[in-house]
């Protein structure tokens, strides 16, 4: 649902929620944006690819898990941190981007949004579609598409 | 009624009653075009079909009706007031005719030259329509009021039964209903979990309740998304009409089973690659009209689609009676792209080349078009059916027609599926595969033998190919020392493998959902779904787990496919094991005749005598070496002897060989004898010249009487009639190694005429499928009198199920022995001849 003042925000920049991933600010369109979810049953998936982390059960729908640590080749998290679980729909299916941590929904500007760094990690570069800077550190603004573009959807 | 004729009033109908509604607005906004051309095409679609389904009536007055319509749309005419009565009025007269097509099945009887007159006249642009057609008008009227009156009494009164025979309902609507339902399948088994669970009583009545009217529905939902197939056909003559006329051929298409019904979702996937084949049989598949009538076949081709169930399958048969798939040009092509090299090629049977056009780089139109003159996009159709769980194939014979046979699963959507557990993840089985479930290892269950490698289960006297879920999912490295666990016993075409799995659950209702995109590439999956526990859980597709491990080779399953296509069903096939001794070429014996496999290590091996034993069981097994003297070369280096193991009673013996090959069932055909001692001959074998051992001379071996230390039976003469030169080496000498004195004969005329002779036998052994007279035959004749009406006469048959052996009774056989069944045929042949000496 756009209320005048999201589609505001939209037409300036856009909505975001931050997470954090392996310490790295990171940022999604709030619009895509189905469910925050906290720690999860999650069925592995054998011979899937090294970021599926497996399929959880979202209120009867099938969520593919994508843990974005190994997504972007990050080392793994400790055994006993929750990840948290960030549900978008893509291509009408249900993906789950596993981060560490989900922080709030702030608006970014279009404007102050600043091109990929070139000294930018490849993996990260990827899959970012700018920076921002926000509390004196740096946010990547994540392309969901290019996130899930893994195994025979790449 | 004609199921055409309810179509169509169910479809006029709804048009008629937009019809109302748009000339309504019509009359209000006379210039609106898109309403104009709505009404225009609804009267003419009516006018159209009424003439193809022979209603003259109706069909003049919407053909009246049409004209007037077109003016308008053309603009050529003023739409008025007056002008829209009149079609209102041509509208409620095929409303009437209509009712009574409804009611009778024909068009009632009537009058409408008034009316038509009065639209022909509008027609003609005698525009001054109000002060011309209001008299006409009248004049039209009155004919149709007593008819309408008439009508309209017994519609009325059957009224309640005759409209609602089908309703049409969005797609959409049934979709979402299909998706309620599955979610309330997957609550109901999620409620049934917690009520055992819990063990509450109170709930177990409503809760059964519950569950019978959801699979009652759940059953409802599901037929109303079957549509018989013939809807995906329905375009098919026209199709093949237009390609007939295009190319110059005669074509003639049948269609069969068109009201097999199917999943709509099927339907859909099915309908492109369908019309596709057709095409392909219709383009490519039949000759010229000048090359049949040149090759002495009727000018008129032939296209047969049939379809039928099977199991809980349907299977789809798109064949035509054309030149049949040119093996040769497609060897070549499959060589010439790399898909196989000349050695491999030489090696293949023509149905393996032929497989070759479903392979993926195999379908440049062109190419294939020029070269196979069939295949283009075979691939995708491979595909497309391979998606929704089927399996294509394809049989053709050269100068007689191609045959492509689909067989697709009934439903896609809620399938009953079996839970097994590997390295603590669950998995689900759709049931529709498993044929049974084999518990393996500890005290009791069978055992998992190893031939190499591979793990296989002896069941039934048949080696069945095993895989370890567990490794094929990349959960295990190796298999567990102790294989126990279970084994479902899974059928993919027509090859069978068992699946080793750690422990079995239960039996769930799932619903299928597709896996996501960005796992599709991983082919082991057919889906995923959520159990009653609420967990997720990945669905086994046994196709792709045959792929993924080879156990379901391609060839093997083609060449196994052949004797069904063909209606052979496996009289003639045997089991075979091949292996490796000695030299290069690889040996063959029936399978059924080895008792073990055993992979013995070198240092349990002693000599004593010069001859090598092991013991065994507490006796001592001689060895006897195949290949050379000694050890096998390969056993020096592996320091473990690969032996089989041949029983007889309480005696053992073991061949060394040097490496297992393969476990092959092909159709045994031994070429060229040979002298050379210990050999029957040779025969192609998958496609490569095998030595066939002659299994009673290597026994011999072992000592000269080894097999003859039973004297207790006293030289008995037998007859047997066999006609496989084979099976005659086979059984000849087993029996003779029993003690029996054999005669054989190659067919039962020779038998006959052994009797005719005054020849003397105590039993008679005999074959059931022969050429020309037949086992059957043999009895009934040995049976009507003569010398021999009283013998004990068994049956040899590869078959062995109960109709069968009731046939043999009747005929008059005795006893009745599957072919390969040694120690059967023995005590059928002991017993037999114990009777009479009991008797008398």
């Amino acid at each position: 649902m756009r209320t005048q003042s999201t589609q505001a925000a939209i037409d300036e920049g856009e909505l975001v929620l931050t997470l954090t991933v392996g310490g790295q600010p990171c940022g999604v369109p709030v619009l895509q944006v189905r469910d925050v979810l906290g720690a999860q049953g999650i069925t592995p998936i054998p011979l899937a690819p090294p970021e599926i982390e497996g399929a959880m059960n979202l209120r009867g729908r099938i969520v593919t898990a994508v843990d974005l640590r190994r997504r972007l080749g990050l080392p793994s998290r400790d055994a006993t941190a929750k990840p948290m679980s960030i549900v978008v729909e893509q291509g009408g299916e249900l993906y789950s981007m596993l981060a560490d941590a989900v922080g709030e929904v702030v608006p970014l500007l279009a404007a102050d949004r600043q091109p990929n760094p070139p000294t930018l990690d490849p993996a990260w570069r990827e899959v970012s579609r700018g920076v921002h800077r926000r509390d004196g550190q740096l946010l990547i603004l994540l392309d969901v598409e290019r996130l899930l573009a893994i195994g025979g959807g790449r | 009624m004609d199921d055409l004729i309810a179509d169509f009033l169910a479809e006029t109908h709804e048009g008629l009653a937009a019809l109302d509604v748009a000339l309504v607005r019509l009359e209000k906004a006379p210039q609106d075009g898109p309403t104009l051309s709505e009404i225009f095409r609804v009267i003419h679609t009516i006018k159209g079909t009424c003439g193809f389904l022979g209603l003259p009536r109706l069909e003049s007055v919407a053909h009246a009706a049409e004209n007037v319509l077109g003016r308008y749309r053309d603009g050529s005419l003023k739409v008025t007031p007056d002008g829209i009565t009149l079609i209102l009025q041509a509208l409620d007269r095929i409303k009437l005719i209509v009712a009574g097509l409804e009611e009778k099945g024909t068009e009632p009887a009537g009058d409408d030259a008034a009316l038509i007159a009065a639209l022909d006249a509008a027609f003609a642009g005698e525009a001054p329509a109000p002060a011309a057609s209001a008299p006409e008008e009248i004049e039209a009227e009155a004919p149709a009021e007593p008819a309408a009156e008439a009508l309209a009494a017994p519609a009325a009164e059957g009224g309640a039964a005759a409209p609602p025979q089908s309703i049409r309902v969005s797609v959409d609507v049934l979709e979402d209903l299909m998706m309620l339902v599955s979610e309330l399948v997957l609550t109901r088994n999620q409620l049934l979990q917690v009520a055992r669970a819990r063990g509450d009583q109170a709930f177990s009545v409503p809760l059964q309740r519950l569950s019978h009217i959801t699979s009652d529905l759940q059953d409802g939902v599901m037929k109303t998304r079957m549509q018989p197939i013939g809807n995906a056909w329905a375009k098919l003559p026209r199709l093949v009409r237009d390609l007939a006329r295009e190319l110059g051929k005669k074509i003639e298409l049948e269609m069969r089973g068109a009201d097999t019904e199917l999943d709509r979702q099927v339907l859909e996937l099915i309908k492109d690659p369908l019309t596709h084949m057709v095409r392909n049989s219709a383009d490519h598949g039949l000759e010229s009209t000048e090359e049949r009538r040149r090759a002495g076949k009727p000018e008129t081709g032939r296209v047969t689609l049939n379809a039928y169930h099977e199991g809980g399958h349907i299977l789809i048969e798109i064949a035509d009676d054309g030149k049949g798939l040119n093996t040769a040009r497609i060897r070549e092509k499959a060589v010439a792209q790399g898909l196989a090299t000349e050695t491999e090629v030489a090696a293949m049977s023509d149905r393996e080349i032929h497989r070759f056009i479903f392979r993926a780089g195999f379908s440049t139109a062109a190419a294939v078009t020029a070269v196979s003159g069939r295949g283009v996009g075979m691939d995708v159709v491979k595909t497309n059916v391979e998606r929704i769980g089927g399996t294509i194939d394809v049989a053709s014979a050269a100068g007689r027609g191609t045959t492509f046979i689909i067989k697709i699963p009934l439903t896609l959507a809620i399938v009953s599926a079996l839970v097994v557990e590997v390295a603590q993840e669950r998995f689900a089985i759709p049931q529709i595969g498993v044929l049974e479930l084999v518990r393996v290892g500890g005290a009791t269950g069978a055992q998992v033998e190893r031939i190499k490698d591979a793990p296989v289960l002896r069941l039934r006297d048949r080696l069945l190919p095993l895989v370890s879920l567990g490794r094929v999912l990349g959960l295990e490295e190796e298999a567990p020392a102790a294989d126990i666990g279970f084994v479902v016993v899974t059928q993919v075409g027509p090859a069978t493998f068992g699946i080793i799995v750690d422990r079995v659950h239960d039996t769930e209702e799932i619903v299928v959902k597709p896996v996501p995109p960005i796992l599709r590439h991983i082919g082991v999956f057919s889906g995923n779904t959520i159990l009653g526990d609420g967990s997720v859980i990945m669905i086994l597709d046994p196709n792709g787990i045959a792929r993924a491990t080879g156990v379901a080779a391609e060839g093997a399953s083609a060449r196994a496919a052949e004797g069904v296509a063909a209606g052979m069903r496996s009289a003639g096939r045997t089991a075979l094991l091949l292996f490796r001794a000695g030299d290069a070429t690889p040996k063959a014996v029936p399978l059924g005749l080895v008792a073990r496999l055993d992979d013995l290590p070198v240092d349990r091996i002693e000599f004593s005598g010069g001859a090598a034993v092991v013991q065994y069981r507490g006796a001592l097994m001689p060895l006897v070496p195949m290949g050379g003297a000694g050890l096998s070369a390969e056993a020096e280096v592996r320091g473990r002897q690969t032996v089989l193991v041949f029983s007889e009673g309480e005696r053992s013996l073991g061949l060394m060989v040097d490496a297992i090959l393969d476990v092959v069932e092909e159709r045994l055909e031994i070429k060229g004898g040979t002298d050379r001692a210990g050999f029957l001959g040779s025969a192609v074998v998958a496609g490569k010249v095998t030595d066939v051992i002659d299994t009673a001379w290597w026994l011999r071996q072992a000592g000269g009487d080894w097999f003859r230390a039973n004297e207790t039976v006293a030289a008995k003469r037998l007859l047997v009639v066999e006609d496989s030169a084979f099976f005659r080496e086979l059984v000849v000498p087993s029996l003779a190694a029993a003690g029996y004195e054999v005669v054989a004969v190659g067919q039962p005329a020779e038998a006959l005429a052994l009797r005719e002779q005054g020849a003397e036998f105590d039993a008679i052994v005999s074959d059931i499928e022969m050429p020309g007279m037949d086992g059957f035959a043999l009895a009934r004749a040995l049976r009507e009198g003569g010398s021999w009406a009283a013998l004990p006469l068994i049956a040899l048959s590869g078959r062995s199920d109960p109709p069968a052996l009731a046939r043999a009774r009747e005929a008059g056989f005795t006893d009745f022995v599957a072919k390969y069944d040694r120690d059967a045929l023995a005590a059928s042949l002991a017993a037999c001849l114990a009777m009479p000496v009991a008797a008398g």
